[in-house]
């Protein structure tokens, strides 16, 4: 079974947020880790890139397969979790306290098309 | 097995030499070359006796998994036997010790090889004219790329920039028309696996420069519909690119060219039997319709129709030059002894035995093994992990990974794992038409054994392998902190 945490929000493809204010902090969540396996390398953007909601912001790469990062909101990257550069393990170790990008949201309403816990719950039921 | 993972340089002995050099008149040649460009360190070579040598290699090999030791069910890259008249073939000098540049009129026979395999490449698979220049099937891909390319350019057309892949392809194919500067859309498949036709054709329109496909796809499954796409896609303008891995299903039965492709690629080394597997050498020639001949890469090999002799072109209409000379030619060498030793009846059965092994193997194990898509398959087919797999139980839950390494343990190399990607637990099998009834039964019986196993005594698959010289590697590690120089400890 795969974790989910209550209070985050959840996109089909397997991103989470957690909203402080106009910040939204993405990670992947536990059933993305287990699926790909031990992760080796991140590739994320630049502070101060551009996101858009449903476009690739980056990629995780394990020893299975890359798979592209899908931005569940639009906005500016605040911040990279420089950590996962030399540990892209900690993905695998704990992928909800390990973030990937911190983003000042440009459409904090946007989150409003995302799942709540109970709702990405049911959607990996369906998938299973 | 005895365990050995020595390097040469640690069994050298300063001053323990195994050979001698005849007397080398040369020796004051290098006298004028100015003193900043001669070596001033010797080189640092392994000194070691010959018997050090041969028992360093043979050791080394002893420790090797390949088609000469066992049975090798890789799904997708067609691990077939490789006859070693082939290899002989290649290795008689008058092949091996050619040099690239050496004029037309010396390497007659050569020139004749390379011309006549092209010529039954073209009749193996409906095409017009073969390219046997690049190196492997990937570059194939580049190769047939640019000719798409230059196709729509030559008439003008310049907003062609899209090339359509099936979500199930191998991943070069994205890459490859990334490479060639070409924006990848991905197509969906149906739950049958299949190209979705709907999607398909909702995605044409006149910025699609071609659709590239496997057929058999890479779920094993015949793609039923191929005539249907190939109308829609050329009459929206676009051509059909060919993707040659999985043609062993297909050999003497079905050509490209009959289901309407216009450029494709063969795997020599998959299809035609050459020797294959950490890293090369491959090869991938390019076959083309009537109409894209012209655009065929340089140099080609012509025959001229009143001397019967060969020579060396250059084309000048070529989408360009993808290699310096003609290729690997002792792959092209193998895989023509190797059409020869088959012969017209022979190739015919290349298809049907590989079809029927994959599907005595699938239906030998469906009891055991969840098969998502249950229809015939071709050459290959995909099981999606155990169906009693303990799921829920973390400390009893085992997964396809684990069945894989515990297969080393019944001396069978473990089979494709995690692809294609559209299953969690894919395990892929490929056992081609060179493996006896008894070879596939053996296997079955293995892989019912693990499954039982995976009830009774889980632990003997998380655990595995036991029987190999290294257990489980450290894949991570081996990606992220790859060791990939040997540095001699200086005492």
């Amino acid at each position: 079974m795969s974790k989910i945490v209550e209070g985050l929000l959840y996109s089909g493809s397997h991103e989470w947020v957690m909203v402080e204010g106009e910040t939204a902090v993405i990670g992947i969540t536990d059933f993305a880790q287990k699926s790909m396996g031990n992760i080796v390398y991140v590739d994320m953007p630049d502070e101060d890139d551009e996101v858009t909601k449903d476009e690739e912001f980056g990629a995780v790469e394990s020893v299975k397969a890359a798979s592209d990062l899908y931005s569940p909101v639009s906005g500016t990257v605040a911040a990279r979790n420089e950590a996962l550069e030399d540990e892209p393990g900690l993905l695998n170790s704990d992928p909800y306290a390990n973030w990937i990008i911190k983003v000042k949201m440009s459409d904090p309403s946007e989150t409003a098309s995302l799942m709540d816990a109970a709702g990405y719950g049911e959607f990996l039921d369906k998938q299973a | 097995m005895k365990y050995y993972d020595k390097l040469i340089f640690e069994l050298s002995e300063e001053g323990r030499i195994g050979f001698s050099l005849p007397d080398n008149p040369w020796a004051d040649s290098s006298d004028r070359i100015p003193a900043g460009l001669r070596r001033s360190v010797p080189p640092e070579l392994p000194q070691v006796s010959e018997p050090d040598v041969v028992r360093h290699y043979v050791n080394l090999s002893a420790m090797n998994f390949g088609v000469d030791t066992g049975f090798y069910p890789l799904g997708s890259c067609t691990m077939k036997y490789n006859p070693k008249i082939d290899e002989e073939m290649s290795e008689y000098p008058g092949f091996s010790g050619i040099h690239p540049l050496q004029p037309a009129e010396t390497v007659q026979g050569t020139l004749r090889i390379y011309h006549e395999l092209a010529g039954w490449l073209s009749s193996l698979t409906g095409m017009s004219a073969f390219t046997l220049n690049p190196f492997a099937g990937a570059h194939g891909e580049l190769t047939g790329l640019m000719i798409m390319r230059a196709f729509h350019i030559s008439r003008g057309d310049l907003k062609r920039t899209k090339v359509i892949v099936p979500d199930s392809a191998h991943g070069t194919n994205p890459a490859s028309a990334a490479v060639c500067g070409l924006e990848v859309v991905q197509v969906r498949s149906t739950a049958e696996g299949l190209v979705d036709t709907d999607d398909l054709k909702s995605k044409l329109d006149d910025t699609v420069a071609g659709i590239m496909m496997t057929n058999p796809n890479t779920l094993g499954l015949f793609e039923k519909e191929i005539r249907q796409i190939c109308d829609a896609v050329h009459e929206a303008g676009g051509l059909l690119y060919y993707d040659g891995a999985n043609m062993n299903a297909l050999l003497g039965k079905v050509r490209p060219g009959d289901m309407g492709f216009d450029i494709m690629h063969l795997n020599l080394h998959k299809t035609f039997s050459t020797p294959h597997g950490g890293g090369g050498p491959g090869s991938g020639p390019v076959g083309v319709t009537q109409r894209l001949k012209h655009l065929l890469p340089s140099p080609s090999v012509v025959k001229s129709p009143e001397t019967g002799r060969f020579a060396i072109a250059d084309n000048p209409e070529a989408a360009g030059r993808i290699s310096g000379f003609m290729g690997n030619f002792g792959v092209l060498m193998k895989a023509y002894a190797y059409i020869l030793m088959l012969g017209k009846q022979n190739v015919r059965k290349v298809g049907p035995y590989s079809v029927l092994a994959a599907n005595y193997i699938k239906e030998s194990l469906k009891d055991k093994y969840r098969l998502p898509i249950p229809s015939l398959c071709k050459h290959e087919f995909v099981f999606d992990g155990l169906i009693e797999a303990n799921a829920g139980d973390p400390a009893r839950e085992v997964t396809t990974l684990d069945v894989a390494k515990r297969l080393l343990d019944y001396g069978f190399h473990a089979p494709t794992i995690y692809f294609p990607l559209l299953f969690h637990q894919s395990i892929m099998i490929e056992p081609t038409e060179t493996e006896s009834k008894e070879t596939l039964d053996a296997f079955i019986q293995a892989m019912r054994t693990i499954a039982s196993e995976a009830v009774t005594e889980p632990d003997l698959l998380k655990n595995a392998p036991r029987n190999t010289p290294v257990r489980r590697p450290d894949e991570t590690g081996a990606a992220t902190r790859p060791k990939l120089v040997y540095r001699q400890d200086k005492p």
